[in-house]
């Protein structure tokens, strides 16, 4: 499994890539893994304001359905459409392709409350 | 074989009715119906000959995996024998040829009967009152977090109390019942015996709570043994305590919710009173409550004044109505029916059978399955794979798919989501031991099996006509809805 080390992540197993003020979140290699088979992508609404840990879109798969939870409090400002059609591009490209939804900052310290990629494989991704 | 559908059968033409002819006048179906209501084109009814209408559906039904055919061990759902006298007892005229809209004069039997059935299910439960209302479990679950959130609003504390706590084991149909009336839900872990971790619940318990909503036995078939300390815990809090009643089997004549310290529960007469099940029939969740929220109960009450029998709308604090009219009669006939057939007693020895069968089939299969729960198990017990998963790649779905190729309906599979690779096992009390030892023979093969050749386990099953669907393409793109080609 691969956690590359310029994201930041979480207990709940998503990760946030920053960029400036802004960032892309998703879920990770383990967290597609162990959903299987990723079936259908509820997405946020671009434009709604949530907080850290609050639960914001929903992914289901054959198993199960998980909320997705963001890892900053923020301004949703994108999301990636092609999970409508694609779900399956989660398990297959989840740092990439399969990015769920980006949102601005509003407080940009709280990435420094988030795992690192070493931290997060030793300690959640077991 | 491929059953065609019924649309599929149609030939213009071919009809399977005899109408004598009308001879009296004429008038055109629009003088009743508005004409933009009417249709421009005939609808496409199937044409079919009566005798294929009666093989197609007679085909239908030897398709039909029940209870009375097959073993049917699906836990937490209780599929227990629904003994025949129900059905005859439902279908008796006084009972089967009433309308909901008859007034409650010309029902006063019926109603004696829906009032007995209050006043059991009060004695078995340790509650005050009844609701027959609700059509089902989870509609029973709503009807009780709707009554919870009148209570605390009439004492003042409805703004305040917004969370609902579960356990991590609660059946899925809990936080979505108190999320449909409006709570937050707050998930508390299980501790290593399977029970409600009481530092977790006392950490999460506040005066924002407004409930805690468990099952007693819990979905791993482990009895709460904590139960009084918890009710205290949460009665403390100002909180309610809610039974969800789908495991009640184990506990008829034995100990009651009531006496543990709930104060709001819900039966699901489908699984612990004998009425059909899954696709079976319809359900019915009576919901009972203590005398502190009777007054919030659904309108209409059933009361008794002298010997008449009366439907009283006039309950001011009530929620309001939960059903069109009176809940599922034909359903808590065949439960009432249950009761006084087997009576207290009878109640009793069949909780202690349901128990007896789960505890021989768990003692049985522990040597050679992992069941991370033991101690206190009741009714049902749970089984991992986990350890066949990583070591054959043989998966509980694998498993499941193997015991249908035996004809055998599969264990619950997946459920609860604590344990990994689960299969919940609840064979009920009217199985016979020679038929859980058949049980545990199939499974000591898919044991032997899996340590021979287990990717013939990844083609299973074989005996059935649709054999593995690809359940993630089904997923991503169903198709629901059949559309004529022509």
């Amino acid at each position: 499994m691969r956690f590359p080390e310029t994201l930041r992540y979480t207990p709940s197993h998503e990760w946030i890539e920053v960029t400036g003020k802004k960032a892309r979140v998703g879920i990770t290699d383990f967290a597609q893994k162990e959903l299987g088979d990723i079936v259908f992508v509820e997405l946020p609404e671009a434009g709604r304001t949530v907080k850290a840990q609050q639960a914001c879109c929903v992914v289901e798969s054959v198993k199960t359905a998980s909320d997705i939870y963001s890892p900053v409090d923020g301004t949703i400002t994108a999301v990636n459409a092609d999970l409508d059609k694609k779900p399956e591009l989660i398990n297959e490209d989840c740092y990439a392709k399969g990015w769920i939804f980006e949102i601005e900052l509003t407080n940009p310290a709280q990435i420094d409350n988030l795992l690192t990629a070493k931290s997060y494989s030793e300690s959640y991704a077991t | 074989m491929y059953e065609k559908l019924i649309a599929e059968l149609s030939s213009p033409g071919r009809n399977a009715f005899s109408l004598t002819a009308w001879n009296g006048e004429e008038t055109s179906v629009g003088q009743y119906i508005p004409e933009n209501l009417l249709r421009t084109e005939p609808a496409k009814l199937p044409e079919v000959s009566k005798i294929d209408i009666v093989r197609h559906f007679t085909r239908l039904s030897q398709k039909n995996f029940s209870i009375d055919t097959n073993f049917y061990p699906l836990g937490s759902c209780t599929m227990k024998y629904n003994p025949k006298i129900n059905e005859e007892t439902a279908r008796l005229a006084g009972f089967a040829h009433t309308h909901p809209l008859q007034p409650a004069s010309s029902v006063q039997g019926l109603l004696k009967l829906l009032y007995c059935m209050e006043r059991s299910l009060s004695a078995l439960c340790g509650m005050d009152a009844f609701t027959l209302q609700p059509a089902a479990g989870a509609h029973g679950e709503l009807t009780g977090m709707m009554l919870i959130k009148a209570y605390h609003t009439k004492k003042g504390d409805g703004v305040s109390r917004t969370q609902v706590i579960v356990p991590d084991s609660s059946h899925g149909t809990n936080p979505s019942s108190a999320h449909l009336a409006g709570y937050e839900i707050i998930t508390i872990p299980s501790d290593d015996r399977g029970m409600v971790d009481l530092d977790a619940l006392k950490a999460n318990l506040s005066s924002r709570t407004a409930a805690f909503m468990m099952t007693n036995p819990n979905t791993l078939g482990v009895f709460e043994k904590n139960i009084l300390e918890v009710a205290d815990m949460v009665h403390k809090a100002g909180a309610l305590l809610y039974y969800d009643g789908a495991n009640l089997n184990p506990l008829l004549g034995i100990c009651r919710p009531g006496d543990m310290g709930f104060d709001v529960v819900h039966v699901n007469l489908h699984k612990t009173f004998s009425t059909p099940h899954g696709g079976g029939g319809p359900g019915s969740g009576p919901v009972g409550v203590k005398s502190i929220l009777e007054p919030f109960l659904p309108i209409p009450r059933i009361t008794k004044n002298n010997d008449t029998f009366l439907l009283n709308g006039y309950c001011p604090d009530s929620i309001g109505k939960v059903s069109a009219f009176y809940g599922n009669i034909g359903i808590i006939i065949r439960a009432y029916a249950y009761i006084i057939i087997n009576g207290i007693n009878g109640l009793t020895r069949v909780s202690e059978l349901a128990v007896l069968n789960a505890n021989y089939l768990m003692s049985r299969l522990a040597g050679s399955f992992n069941v991370p729960y033991k101690e206190g198990v009741m009714h049902e017990f749970v089984i991992s794979l986990k350890k066949e998963a990583q070591t054959y790649g043989v998966r509980a779905m694998d498993v499941a798919k193997w015991l249908i190729d035996n004809d055998i309906h599969p264990p619950t599979v997946y459920f609860p989501l604590i344990v990994e690779e689960a299969l919940m096992i609840e064979p009920t009390e009217t199985e016979t031991i020679d038929t859980l030892d058949e049980f545990i023979e199939h499974m000591m093969a898919v044991k032997d099996t899996m340590r021979g050749d287990p990717s013939l386990f990844h083609e299973l099953p074989r005996t059935t006509e649709i054999c593995r669907p690809d359940e993630v393409q089904a997923a991503r793109n169903p198709i629901l809805t059949w559309h004529d080609r022509n």
